[in-house]
């Protein structure tokens, strides 16, 4: 109990004083998993809203499958990845291990799949109550897409946040093809992996703290935008 | 607002990517005491390059360099180098520094290790009370120090009871799980001035020569990796054996204890 | 695009047949009221002659085929999660009709049903009456030749019946051809020109409303004017 409280107040400490450390793993947690959502959005939203929609032979497996990849292990990606994206490996020559770039595609790979189910979750219930006035007004493909995307946009918007809570509380994956790079690859989750390595419970606590609130900002924040727009507009 | 928003990520996430820099991998039980905190800034400002540090175990020092993914390596394992440097991954190997491992377990010593002739002996009187023990067991240099020593006191770790636990992990993780056991272990001593968890453990037997902790500096071979950062390399290799190098290492001190002896041949 | 032929038509699901085989020819004239009791097939021929059903055998032709100019409202309205005006500009949207056209039709028609002050609520929230009102709406905002509405007043109090019933009138005589299902009688005899009853997935009789309503030919029509329960 007093490693926790001693924890708030290294959070608290590390808060107050603008921790300039602090300050950058933390835009660095956010830039990178930010960036994952949205490459991963842009992917797995359209695609669920496709299985929603589109009727065909192998749909079940690939929802299926796709289930299944939520529960895709992180190390293993990022075994995987590091393997890739070694020099050594097929995608050596671009030089993306132990940048930020590994990290967002090991965070891509691991929750698309989660964003792609939310959403594909969502759409089928707004197909569902859609279906029969976009048959009857004969929309295509595309148009029905769009329509589920639009109107199902704050459900969408969980499936990312849902994504966004697992990439930037990953720890496994980026560990191994981010290298935890002081200055350049190091985020919370690994800076709290290190700290608790080297004994300092109390600021690796505090570093946990802060993650955890900056999670909850995000939320919060992202929660606050679509609800102004609502009130604004209805 | 969408728009802006993924056009400022993209921005930012562009400018995290960075050409002109040297990636030295390293042992955690350097991270952990410390001395990379001296040596980088001086580093950065004498030669007026991007050093990233790669923290892992030896075993997988050796493996980033052996894939070019570093441009240099400095560890402690001296057979495993010189397998390195044989099989051509590293140009050649120079020894930087020593410091030493120390055999760290609760205050109490139930074992009684504190009042032996050496190292070996210590292990001896540890295996033969069966008292808990954490090792690496991550293939590590330290992992590797540790057997080098049972070897000497004629006992072979696989044999072992479930008193022994091979944890497979960094320096900080099995430092923590001894803490939590109340276990005996052997750490590097920069590792052990540095932690903070230390709960009832204590220091229990240090200053046998066979616990001397050589390390080595290796670049990796640019004839291997054509992308690797060799003239960057051999320039942080001069500075490294460098006076002003050997007067930081030297001086480097947690609570007035000395962890390093500079043993460079300049 | 007159006459529609239905020849032959039947309906199964999962091997269990709801409509036909059903013959009607449907031109020029109306309203039509489908009538008969539930499950009689209205909803499944009324879907058939949209074009939104898989006919198992025969078939269903328009001498000239024009689905644009279809419209259908269905028993539950559906609601896009929208404003009640983007509601109404939905189907314009989608054949790319120019954004002044769209704001001078959706103005328009939002006024039409007494929907104005709400234009910007989201329509979820509208009552059971005004989301049919909009639903019809949102079917005549692309000025349809052919009205499909299957039991649009089912659960809605008078008042917001007799509105839509207006509204239904005011169509036809400005030329729309309505086909609609409903199981009230009495709404049937106040709109209908003509009459398709159904019973038991076939076409048991149909005919001019007077004819219908005053000298049913059919026993099966007659038992389901005196309100028998018909199997």
């Amino acid at each position: 109990m007093n490693d926790i409280s001693q924890g708030l107040l290294a959070a608290l400490r590390l808060i107050v004083t603008f921790d300039a450390e602090l300050w950058e793993i933390s835009l660095r947690s956010l830039q990178v998993s930010l960036t994952a959502v949205i490459i991963a959005s842009a992917v797995a939203m359209p695609f669920g809203a496709f299985l929603a929609v589109q009727r065909f032979k192998y749909r079940r497996l690939i929802i299926s499958i796709m289930n299944a990849l939520m529960g895709l292990p992180p190390v293993v990606v990022g075994l995987i990845f590091y393997i890739l994206l070694s020099r050594s490996g097929p995608f050596g020559v671009f030089g993306l291990l132990f940048t930020p770039w590994a990290m967002i595609i090991v965070q891509i790979v691991i929750i698309t799949p989660i964003i792609a189910s939310i959403s594909h979750q969502a759409m089928r219930e707004l197909w569902a109550e859609y279906h029969d006035l976009l048959i009857s007004l004969n929309t295509s493909k595309w148009q029905r897409i769009k329509t589920l995307i639009w109107d199902g946009r704050r459900n969408l918007l969980t499936a990312g946040l849902a994504g966004f809570g697992r990439a930037i509380g990953e720890v496994g994956a980026i560990m191994i093809v981010g290298g935890n790079i002081e200055h350049a690859t190091r985020v919370l989750t690994t800076a709290i992996a290190l700290e608790t390595g080297k004994g300092d419970f109390a600021l690796a606590l505090g570093l946990g703290f802060v993650l955890i609130g900056l999670a909850l900002f995000v939320n919060i924040s992202i929660h606050w935008l679509s609800r102004t727009e609502r009130e604004r507009r209805w | 607002m969408i728009r802006t928003l993924i056009s400022a990520t993209f921005l930012c996430a562009a400018s995290m990517t960075q050409a002109d820099t040297l990636k030295l991998a390293v042992t955690t039980s350097f991270e952990n005491s410390g001395l990379a905190d001296v040596l980088l800034p001086a580093i950065e400002a004498d030669l007026g390059i991007d050093l990233q540090l790669l923290v892992v175990g030896t075993g997988q020092a050796l493996r980033l360099g052996a894939g070019g993914d570093v441009d240099a390596i400095l560890v402690h394992s001296r057979a495993s180098e010189e397998v390195f440097v044989a099989d051509g991954f590293g140009t050649h190997r120079s020894e930087i520094m020593y410091n030493d491992f120390v055999l760290i377990g609760p205050k109490s010593d139930k074992a009684q290790i504190g009042a032996t002739s050496g190292a070996a002996e210590s292990l001896q009187r540890i295996a033969d009370a069966q008292a808990t023990y954490v090792s690496r067991g991550d293939d590590s240099g330290t992992h590797k120090a540790e057997l080098k020593v049972w070897q000497i006191a004629e006992r072979e770790p696989a044999t072992f009871g479930s008193w022994y636990n091979a944890v497979g992990a960094g320096m900080g993780t099995a430092l923590n799980t001894a803490s939590a056991l109340n276990a005996y272990i052997l750490s590097d001593r920069a590792s052990w001035l540095n932690f903070k968890n230390k709960g009832d453990l204590a220091l229990l037997f240090s200053g046998d020569p066979v616990l001397f902790n050589q390390y080595a500096y290796l670049p990796v071979n640019p004839a291997k990796h054509p992308t690797v950062q060799y003239e960057m390399a051999m320039q942080l290799e001069e500075w490294l054996l460098s006076d002003k190098s050997a007067a930081s290492i030297n001086n480097y001190r947690i609570n007035g204890e000395t962890l390093f002896v500079f043993n460079g041949q300049q | 695009m007159f006459p529609l032929c239905l020849s032959n038509v039947s309906v199964a699901r999962r091997g269990k047949s709801v409509l036909g085989p059903v013959d009607l020819v449907i031109d020029q004239g109306g309203p039509t009221m489908v009538i008969g009791p539930n499950g009689s097939g209205k909803t499944t021929l009324l879907r058939v002659m949209h074009g939104i059903e898989r006919i198992s055998e025969g078939t269903a032709a328009w001498a000239k085929p024009d689905h644009a100019n279809h419209a259908y409202v269905f028993q539950s309205p559906v609601v896009l999660r929208r404003t009640v005006a983007e509601n109404l500009s939905y189907p314009l949207y989608l054949i790319k009709y120019a954004k002044p056209e769209i704001n001078t039709a959706v103005e328009y028609w939002i006024e039409r049903i007494g929907l104005g002050k709400v234009a910007n609520r989201s329509a979820t929230r509208l009552s059971g009456g005004e989301r049919q009102k909009l639903a019809i709406a949102r079917a005549l905002i692309r000025d349809p030749k052919v009205l499909f509405l299957d039991e649009p007043c089912s659960n809605l109090d008078g008042q917001s019946t007799r509105e839509i019933e207006t509204l239904l009138l005011e169509t036809a005589a400005a030329g729309t051809r309505i086909i609609m299902a409903t199981h009230d009688m009495a709404q049937a005899r106040r709109l209908a020109a003509d009459v398709v009853f159904m019973k038991s997935g076939r076409i048991a009789e149909t005919g001019l409303a007077p004819d219908v309503f005053d000298a049913p030919k059919t026993s099966e029509l007659k038992a389901f004017f005196k309100g028998d329960i018909l199997e």
